[in-house]
């Protein structure tokens, strides 16, 4: 029986990620766990020059650091992600494989220069969760703005989309898993 | 955004480093794209055989083949791909360069993720709307094809032949050749195989046009010019603007309006009735008569000048009766029309009637042909027109032979009396309501035989 294992990467907001968990569980009918012990320290992957973390870089990590849990490992952060093309991603997961992770950076109202909003970010990051654990399951972006496979490349995409998976997505997630 | 269900969009990514065609590889295949890499030139060109891609995503700075000069081998072997540069940091001369060679955009890396997923949509979009565009195009030009053009004769061909080598230019054509013969086919089939196709072509059949009215038809008029004229109107080449002005009957004109005509065709300028503001409209002519324009100019009825403005290269559409070669062809074609149009199972010709077809002089032409296929269309029963469908005028007849004047229609009219009666004198010259001298007198004076 597969299960998703939610790592932090430190800084993170523990409450904020104790939170997924149960969303989660219903969200893919699999048991999901917050690894209480083994966080990650994520300053390998940092680029100086851009004050940011390299989130292919964590993902290898995260699986150098778990290889034998075989269901799938969901890192969650509050630092800035890049890759190297791109100036920034909320988020990457191997398509059809094992490792995910999410940065609730670009999430905040405050990056933004707005008011704190904790009801508003922690569902931002529940599809950002869901959205890249997506990829890992072998689901790829969806047409459908009613999907939680929706890309997103803004806060006001993410806000647009369900925490759901639209009628396709999710026949063909069953089929996968 | 990638659909899943019909085939995925391409991109191909050109970049010397691992780490930026890794990431973009990823970055796309998430959004459903189909996508390949290449490191180099080289690899790239020889990626282009797996293509087509929809769109390039090229970084202008790599060892070797620079990004620039591959741009340039890209677009030979695909116009339609969409390049999109990348550029390693802010180099605005080699993007300007890259966009007046032809590339859709350009990204400074690092890319913002929004701005590229926006970018590769409307790159999308733009390559979808120009192969709607061109097939659109093909369709027109199918569409105008000059396929109502029927026949094998060699008179024909010669005539689509100067047809289509005058087409090519903008040079003033006049069209000759009796009524029916398809006069304005051709003068279609002209702009049809022009540069100026896509721009519409405008017939005006000069003589069906009130001479008063011809004026304010051709060039228009303002609100007010005249009593009835409560709306500014665009005149026929105004409308014409870029495309061809087909005249038709142009030997009907009158004087004030030669002087008119003239004087456009020459400046390409002229003024809408009852205005003062100088348009300007760049039409190419072509003109149509039936009539003896040269008798006409002795005659001081035509304009020498206009004449010779219109007479640059004329094409002589031979009458019907010139080319029998065609007329089963014709009839044929016709048959199949209006067995569509009207959905009746009558598709073919008996021989006696194609036979009659062939022989009679077409007076009207083609538009005759036409006329008479449409009625005896109407009268046959499946699955061949007879002889009795078609109009009674066609009726065997010998004067086409002698021509139309009274004096062969006499010869020919006696002389089938005379077939019918088995050459009896009396009973031919009672038929006749003449007497028999009189009969023997035309007789002698045609030259009749008894057979």
């Amino acid at each position: 029986m597969s299960s998703i294992l939610i790592v932090p990467i430190r800084p993170v907001d523990h409450a904020e990620l104790a939170s997924l968990a149960g969303p989660l569980e219903a969200s893919f009918h699999l048991p999901a766990a917050i690894e209480e012990r083994n966080y990650l320290d994520p300053s390998f992957a940092l680029d100086s020059y851009r004050s940011q973390f390299n989130s292919t870089a964590i993902i290898v990590k995260l699986l150098e650091r778990f290889p034998h849990f075989d269901g799938k490992i969901l890192g969650i952060t509050a630092v800035d992600l890049f890759v190297p093309v791109l100036t920034y991603v909320f988020g990457e997961a191997q398509l059809d494989g094992k490792a995910a992770v999410v940065s609730t950076f670009r999430l905040r109202e405050e990056f933004f220069g707005l008011d704190a909003d904790p009801k508003l970010e922690r569902t931002r990051l529940l599809k950002e969760a869901i959205h890249e654990l997506g990829h890992t399951f072998g689901l790829i972006h969806c047409r459908n703005y009613d999907c939680v496979m929706h890309s997103s490349t803004s806060v006001e995409e993410v806000d647009l989309k369900p925490t759901d998976f639209c009628e396709d997505c999710r026949k063909q997630f069953v089929h996968a898993d | 955004m990638a659909e899943k269900k019909s085939a995925p969009h391409s991109i191909l990514i050109v970049d010397d480093e691992k780490i930026v065609r890794d990431s973009l590889t990823k970055w796309f295949k998430q959004d459903g794209y189909r996508v390949e890499a290449a490191e180099d030139a080289t690899h790239a060109l020889k990626l282009m055989a797996e293509g087509p891609w929809e769109v390039i995503l090229l970084d202008i700075k790599m060892p070797g083949i620079s990004g620039l000069e591959l741009q340039k081998r890209l677009v030979e072997l695909d116009k339609a791909a969409a390049i999109i540069m990348i550029t390693a940091f802010a180099s605005v001369e080699s993007a300007v360069q890259a966009l007046k060679e032809g590339a859709f955009d350009y990204v400074t890396k690092p890319i913002d993720p929004d701005h590229l997923s926006h970018l590769v949509a409307n790159a999308l979009k733009q390559r979808t709307l120009e192969e709607e565009n061109i097939k659109l195009r093909e369709h027109i030009s199918d569409v105008s094809k000059t396929s109502d053009i029927v026949g094998e004769s060699q008179q024909l061909k010669k005539v689509l032949e100067m047809a289509k080598n005058v087409a090519q230019t903008d040079t003033t054509v006049m069209l000759r050749g009796e009524s029916g013969t398809g006069k304005e086919l051709i003068a279609r089939a002209i702009h049809a195989n022009s540069s100026r196709r896509y721009f519409p072509i405008i017939a005006v059949n000069c003589g069906a046009v009130a001479e008063s009215l011809l004026e304010s038809e051709l060039f228009g008029h303002e609100k007010g010019a005249f009593t009835g004229a409560q709306y500014r109107r665009k005149g026929k080449f105004e409308l014409a603007d870029g495309g061809t002005i087909f005249l038709d009957e142009v030997g009907t004109i009158s004087q004030k309006m030669q002087i008119q005509l003239l004087r456009v065709i020459e400046s390409k300028q002229f003024s809408r009735v009852g205005g003062n503001d100088v348009i300007s409209s760049d039409f190419r002519v072509i003109c149509a008569t039936n009539g003896d324009l040269e008798a006409a100019v002795k005659q001081g009825i035509f304009r020498e000048d206009l004449y010779y403005r219109l007479n640059v290269f004329s094409i002589f559409i031979p009458p019907l009766r010139e080319r029998r070669y065609d007329i089963p062809l014709l009839a044929q074609y016709f048959v199949h029309k209006y067995a569509a149009m009207m959905h009746k199972q009558v598709n073919e010709i008996s021989a006696a009637a194609l036979d009659i077809l062939v022989q009679y002089h077409w007076p009207g032409n083609v538009r005759e042909l036409e006329n008479v296929i449409e009625r005896a269309m109407v009268l046959a029963t499946p699955s061949a027109i007879q002889q009795s469908d078609l109009p009674f005028q066609l009726a065997p007849n010998v004067q086409s032979a002698y021509g139309e004047s009274l004096s062969a229609m006499e010869r020919a009219h006696i002389e089938s009396i005379l077939l019918k009666n088995n050459w009896n004198i009396s009973r031919s010259a009672e038929i006749l309501e003449i007497d028999r001298v009189t009969l023997y007198n035309k007789i002698s004076k045609y030259g009749l035989k008894k057979p």
